[in-house]
C-alpha cells in the first residue's frame, strides 16, 4: 500500500485564507499572537495589510471581528479552539452570535489531538458550545480537502460560522473526483446494514478503518461523514438509523453536547435508535503525543472497532 | 444646533427617557439622564448621520457600550427621527422593536447590539479599523460607563486601539460615579481614570462638567483635531441628572419610577423646560 498523504486541517486553513484572500478583498484575518500556529502567518505573508495581529486577548478580537463584519468586512478570526470557543464564548454570543454577524471563527488546535500541551490547551467542548448560540453554523472538517472546501463555503456563507481545525496531520480521505462540499450536507462514504457509524473530524477516518475491521468479522458498518455539526444533516442520519437499527457517534470532544448529543437529540424526534457515544468520556485530557492520547482515549480505528465491537 | 437649542432638545430627551422607563416599568434612567446630554450633542451636533438612510456606509458610527442606558439612546434617535417618538413607550413590551439593551437589527439607526458591558468598545475599535483599512474618513464613537471599565476587555481594546493609532476614534467615558452596588472608588476604583487611558496612548481630554452643552462641544472640536491618536472623553456628570430625587443615587440605577414619582420626575423636568424657555 502506497503511503498515506497526511496534513493537518490547521495548514488547510492556512493555505484556503490565502487563495481566497487572492479572490476578495474584503477577506481580513485575525489573530492573537498565534499566527505561526493558526498557520495564518500563511496569509499574512501574503497579504501583511489584511492581517491583523490583535495580541494575546481573544475576547477583544472576536469583538473587534465583529465591529469589521458591520462595515463589511469578511473577518476570520483565528485562535485555538480553547480561546475561541471558551475564553471568547461571551463575546462570540452577545457581539457576533446574537447581531448574527458575518463572522468567521477560525478555531484550530481542537480536541486531544493538541498533544503535548496537556489538558488546558485541548478543548472537548467548543461543538457543544457553540452550537448553542442561535444562528451559529458549526464545521468540523475531516481532512485537508474538506478544510480547504469549508473555509470557501464559510466565506460564501453570509452570517457566523465556526470552523474548527487540528493540530495533528490526518489522512487525505475525500481524494475523490465527485467530492462536494455543502455547508449541513453529510457524506455517505460507506454503505452498511447492521450500524451506521458517523463520525466528525479526524474521526471519520478513525470510522472508516473501524468499519473495514467489522467488515472482516461480517459486520457491515455504514460510515456517514458529518462536517457539520449544525444545521445537523438530520435526514440522512434518521434514514441511516431507520435502515441499520443501531447508531454510533465519533468524535474527538466530549460525549456531552457535541456530536453525539446532536444525534441523539434528532433522533430522539423522529427515530428513537439505540446510539453509543464514542469521544472524550467526560473528563480532561493530558500531555503526550497525539497519536498515543488517540489510542489511549480509544478514538483511533482500533479504539473505535473495539467499542463498537464490545457494544453490538 | 446653538447651545439653547441642544439643552432644550436633551430636556425632551430626558422627558422620554422617564416616560418610556416608567412605561416598561423597568430600565436604566440613572445612567440616561447623565448621558442625555452627550447623547443629544453626538445625534443632534456632532456625527454625520442620515435619520432618512441610517444604514448610509459613510455615516459615523456610534456603539453604545453601556448598552443599559439603551433608553436614552433611543430617545435621542427617535427625537432626531430615526423612528416614531411615539414608539419610546414600548420600551421592554413584548413584541416592541425596543429591547431592553440596544438590537441593530430591530431600531433604526442602532449601530451595534450592545448590553453585555466591555464588549462595545472593541466592536466600535473593529470599525474604527475598517474605515482605516479602506481609507474611509467616517469616525466612531462609543460611551462606556465608568463601572463599566473595570471589565478587563475595555483594557485589551484600549491598548489595541492606541497601538493602532485610531484617530478616528473617540471613547467617552460617563463618570457619574455610581454603579449598582455605590460609589465606583468604593466599589472598586477605576481612578485614574485620564492617567490610565493617556498610558495606552490616547490624547485624554477631561470635561469637568459632561452635562454642559458648551463644555462638550469644546470637548468633541479638540477630539476632532487629533491626530496619530484616539481619543477619549472623560466626562464628570450627574446620575440621574434633571430629575431632583434620582440625582446622585445610585438606587436610581436600575429602577423605574411609579406612577407618583413619574409626576415628580415630569414636573421637575417642565421646570427645567420652563427655564431654558425664559433664556
Amino acid at each position: 500500500m502506497s503511503e498515506v498523504k497526511k496534513i493537518a486541517t490547521r495548514e488547510s486553513y492556512g493555505k484556503a485564507l490565502a487563495e481566497l484572500g487572492a479572490e476578495k478583498e474584503n477577506l481580513v484575518v485575525l489573530d492573537a499572537d498565534l499566527a505561526g500556529a493558526t498557520k495564518t502567518g500563511v496569509f499574512k505573508k501574503a497579504f501583511p495589510e489584511r492581517h491583523i495581529d490583535c495580541g494575546i486577548a481573544e475576547s477583544n478580537m472576536m469583538g473587534i471581528a465583529a465591529g469589521l463584519a458591520t462595515t463589511g468586512k469578511v473577518p476570520f478570526a483565528s485562535t485555538f479552539a480553547m480561546f475561541a470557543a471558551g475564553r471568547a464564548f461571551e463575546q462570540v454570543r452577545n457581539s457576533i452570535g446574537y447581531p448574527h454577524l458575518n463572522v468567521k471563527i477560525g478555531a484550530t488546535h481542537a480536541g486531544i489531538s493538541v498533544g503535548e500541551d496537556g489538558a488546558t490547551h485541548q478543548c472537548n467542548e467548543d461543538l457543544a458550545l457553540m452550537r448553542t448560540i442561535p444562528g451559529m453554523v458549526v464545521i468540523n472538517p475531516s481532512d485537508d480537502i474538506e478544510a480547504r472546501a469549508a473555509v470557501r463555503a464559510a466565506y460564501e456563507y453570509v452570517g457566523p460560522v465556526y470552523l474548527r481545525f487540528g493540530r495533528l496531520a490526518v489522512p487525505v480521505i475525500n481524494d475523490n473526483p465527485d467530492y462536494k462540499f455543502e455547508i449541513g450536507k453529510g457524506v455517505l462514504l460507506r454503505e452498511g446494514t447492521d450500524v451506521t457509524i458517523v463520525a466528525t473530524g479526524l474521526c471519520v477516518n478513525s470510522a472508516l478503518e473501524a468499519a473495514e475491521k467489522l467488515a472482516a468479522e461480517g459486520v457491515s458498518a455504514e460510515v456517514i461523514n458529518i462536517h457539520t455539526i449544525k444545521p445537523l444533516d438530520e435526514e440522512l442520519i434518521v434514514s441511516s438509523a431507520k435502515k441499520t437499527g443501531k447508531v454510533v457517534t465519533v468524535e474527538e470532544h466530549s460525549i456531552i453536547g457535541g456530536l453525539g448529543g446532536a444525534v441523539c437529540e434528532a433522533l430522539s424526534k423522529s427515530a428513537p435508535t439505540p446510539v453509543l457515544r464514542i469521544g472524550v468520556k467526560d473528563t480532561f485530557g493530558e500531555s503526550g503525543p497525539a497519536a498515543a492520547l488517540l489510542t489511549k482515549y480509544q478514538l483511533d480505528g482500533d479504539g473505535v472497532y473495539a467499542q463498537v465491537k464490545e457494544w453490538l | 444646533m446653538n447651545t439653547l437649542e441642544l439643552q432644550k432638545t436633551a430636556n425632551e430627551i430626558r422627558k422620554s427617557i422617564v416616560t418610556a422607563v416608567h412605561s416598561a416599568k423597568a430600565g436604566h434612567p440613572g445612567g440616561s439622564l447623565s448621558a442625555a446630554d452627550v447623547f443629544t450633542y453626538l445625534y443632534f451636533e456632532e456625527m454625520n448621520i442620515d435619520p432618512k438612510n441610517p444604514d448610509k456606509p459613510d455615516r459615523d458610527r456610534f456603539v453604545l457600550s453601556k448598552g443599559h442606558t439603551a433608553p436614552g439612546y433611543y430617545s435621542a434617535l427617535a427625537h432626531r427621527g430615526f423612528f416614531p417618538v411615539e414608539d419610546l413607550p414600548t420600551l421592554r413590551h413584548i413584541g416592541s422593536h425596543l429591547q431592553g439593551h440596544p438590537c441593530m437589527q430591530h431600531t433604526p439607526g442602532v449601530d451595534m447590539s450592545s448590553g453585555s458591558l466591555g464588549q462595545g468598545i472593541s466592536v466600535a475599535v473593529g470599525m474604527a479599523l475598517s474605515a482605516k483599512l479602506s481609507n474611509a474618513d467616517y469616525r466612531v464613537y462609543t460611551l462606556l460607563g465608568d463601572g463599566e471599565i473595570q471589565e478587563g476587555q475595555v483594557w485589551e481594546a484600549s491598548m489595541f486601539a492606541g497601538h493602532r493609532k485610531l484617530d478616528n476614534l473617540c471613547v467617552i467615558v460617563d463618570n457619574n460615579g455610581l454603579q449598582i452596588d455605590g460609589n465606583v472608588a468604593d466599589v472598586c476604583s477605576p481612578y485614574p481614570i485620564d492617567k490610565k487611558f493617556e498610558a495606552f496612548n490616547f490624547h485624554v481630554i477631561n470635561v469637568a462638567d459632561g452635562n454642559d452643552m458648551d463644555q462638550l462641544r469644546a470637548a468633541f472640536e479638540e477630539a476632532r483635531t487629533v491626530k496619530g491618536m484616539p481619543t477619549a472623553i472623560i466626562m464628570k456628570t450627574v446620575k440621574g441628572k434633571g430629575v431632583s430625587f434620582m440625582e446622585n443615587q445610585a438606587s436610581w440605577h436600575g429602577t423605574a419610577p411609579n406612577d407618583e414619582q413619574y409626576a415628580v420626575a415630569m414636573a421637575d423636568l417642565e421646570k427645567v423646560g420652563e427655564a431654558l424657555c425664559q433664556k
